[in-house]
């Protein structure tokens, strides 16, 4: 279990309980959260479960891997921090990890 | 509700259910002007999947028609390959046209970030109010109580509108646009009517055009439409002088804006008719507006397939595809999958998860301008809502003979105002 605070594009701050083996993207969905889309549900394949990572759990979640990093180039404002949701795997040990929505999915 | 009007109509196109599976070959326009298609893809995702068709009017090809099978297919650009030929039939080598779209990586993502701003969610913010004002404009002028053809007064003249804004385009010129999108999608590669050679005639006065509209940008600052973010962006620069690739651009541009946002409008209303319950449920809630594009873009998937071409021999669940092999799509197909999509043959207005549909293709070649169809969907609902009783069908739609645009010639309706 972890705890993940989701915080949309206007500051609101969600906090989930989150189970271990799922995705940041999954956590959302089943839980409601506004401002990840998903349109293709997890398959790194549509960058609209685009996330910004707190700085301070970059290390624990890790760099994206070759076909999120392609996804990702087509996504809108990305930053150093950019992450699709779907392809972080919810673990005890990003227990606390903060996430932001971008204003926009695209 | 499903297509069962249209299955009437088949006619002569023999019963799917009926034929030995390897004699199944859906590349056949007519399939998809009479809505046989269906049955024939619903007997290929049930009992073969992936399918193998010998001979076709465009040779061997194989089909791929349920959805986590396209998504598998459409993310795996580095096995199967959009070089060149993205629609089933091949461009002859001397009518190919370069565009994005058909390109592989790395050339692919420069040339696609470079026109992508013009279309992303921020700088469609900027152009919310003037598309509304157009919406307004286009619907008060509608002919009321008489019969009318919607895809002539709102569907084409909506997108065009569009268009020659993403363009920055001269407005009175801007019905060249439809008419350079209908002539490059009718090429004989999809099954349309034109030659290559006449085709190539008409598109060469577009690249004309546009080769001034490019000189004329380049000499001024920097914007956000898709000439000027060409011109201005060093990876882009050189692009007018090589006709081809310009060509081939500006018609995935075109086209890309064009035939797919006009067909949703179109469908929009088509179903609208067949189910009013949801056209009920619609009137009774507006906020209903958003996750009803999307079903609507699911339920026409205005563009049926795309089409890879394997780069290596590739086992895919069992079936050997060679290298060279032809791999079609059929998006038209993986969004009635019932596996992925519940009751996927209804059309549903409040459908959970709606955007989760294939209709925008899935990687790096997903559709740029979606957000862009979104919208002018849903800002003409908008305003539907607000100035008509209901629009009521007048006559049998007519279908676009294709089996890529999924699409009508003719909506006869009569609009009833409040």
């Amino acid at each position: 279990m972890a705890k993940i605070t989701y915080i949309d594009h206007s500051g609101e701050a969600r906090e989930i309980e989150a189970k271990n083996g799922e995705t940041v993207m999954e956590t959302a969905i089943k839980n409601s959260i506004p401002g990840i889309d998903a349109d293709c549900g997890g398959a790194c394949a549509c960058a609209t479960c685009h996330v910004y990572v707190d700085e301070a759990f970059m290390e624990k979640v890790g760099q994206p891997e070759d076909m999120e990093q392609s996804m990702l180039d087509f996504a809108e404002n990305v930053q150093a921090n950019s992450r699709l949701s779907c392809q972080i795997t919810v673990s005890d040990e990003l227990d606390g990890l903060k996430v932001t929505t971008p204003e926009s999915q695209h | 509700m499903a297509d069962t009007a249209a299955l009437d109509d088949i006619g002569e196109i023999a019963d799917p259910w009926a034929m030995a599976l390897e004699e199944i070959d859906v590349s056949r326009p007519e399939l998809y002007s009479t809505g046989a298609h269906w049955e024939y893809f619903r007997r290929l995702r049930k009992e073969a999947p992936v399918h193998y068709c010998k001979d076709s009017e465009f040779g061997p090809y194989w089909s791929v028609t349920r959805f986590k099978d396209i998504v598998a297919i459409d993310s795996d650009h580095r096995r199967f390959s959009s070089h060149n030929h993205i629609v089933i039939g091949d461009q002859p080598e001397e009518f190919l046209t370069p565009m994005f779209i058909a390109m592989d990586q790395p050339k692919h993502d420069v040339q696609r970030k470079v026109v992508q701003p013009a279309v992303a969610p921020t700088q469609l913010s900027e152009l919310e109010d003037l598309i509304r004002q157009r919406v307004c404009a286009i619907l008060d002028n509608l002919p009321v109580n008489e019969e009318i053809n919607w895809v002539e007064h709102v569907s084409k003249e909506l997108t065009t509108q569009m268009l020659a804004t993403l363009f920055d385009f001269p407005f009175e010129d801007r019905h060249l646009l439809p008419y350079w999108s209908d002539i490059a999608t009718s090429s004989p590669a999809v099954g349309g009517g034109l030659d290559w050679e006449e085709r190539d005639r008409i598109l060469g006065e577009c690249y004309q055009y546009f080769a001034q509209l490019w000189q004329e940008r380049a000499a001024q600052p920097k914007k956000f439409d898709f000439i000027s973010l060409l011109a201005h962006d060093p990876a882009t620069a050189e692009m007018v002088n090589d006709p081809k690739e310009f060509l081939g651009n500006l018609i995935l541009l075109i086209v890309g804006g064009n035939d797919t946002t006009r067909n949703s409008i179109s469908a929009g209303i088509v179903e609208m008719n067949r189910n009013p319950e949801e056209f009920a449920k619609l009137k009774g809630d507006p906020s209903l507006i958003p996750n009803m594009v999307s079903e609507i873009i699911r339920y026409q998937t205005p563009l049926g397939h795309m089409r890879r071409t394997a780069l290596e021999d590739v086992d895919f669940n069992g079936h050997k595809i060679r290298k060279g092999d032809k791999v079609v799509m059929w998006y038209i197909s993986g969004n009635r999958d019932e596996e992925v999509i519940d009751n996927p043959d209804e059309f549903l207005i409040d459908r959970d998860r709606a955007r989760h549909h294939l209709s925008f293709g899935f990687g790096i070649h997903r559709c740029m301008g979606n957000r862009v169809g979104e919208m002018q969907l849903r800002i003409l609902w908008e305003e539907i809502l607000k100035r008509f009783d209901r629009i009521e069908l007048a006559g049998d739609p007519e279908r676009v003979l294709s089996n890529f645009v999924m699409g009508y010639t003719n909506v006869p309706v009569i609009v009833r105002p409040l």
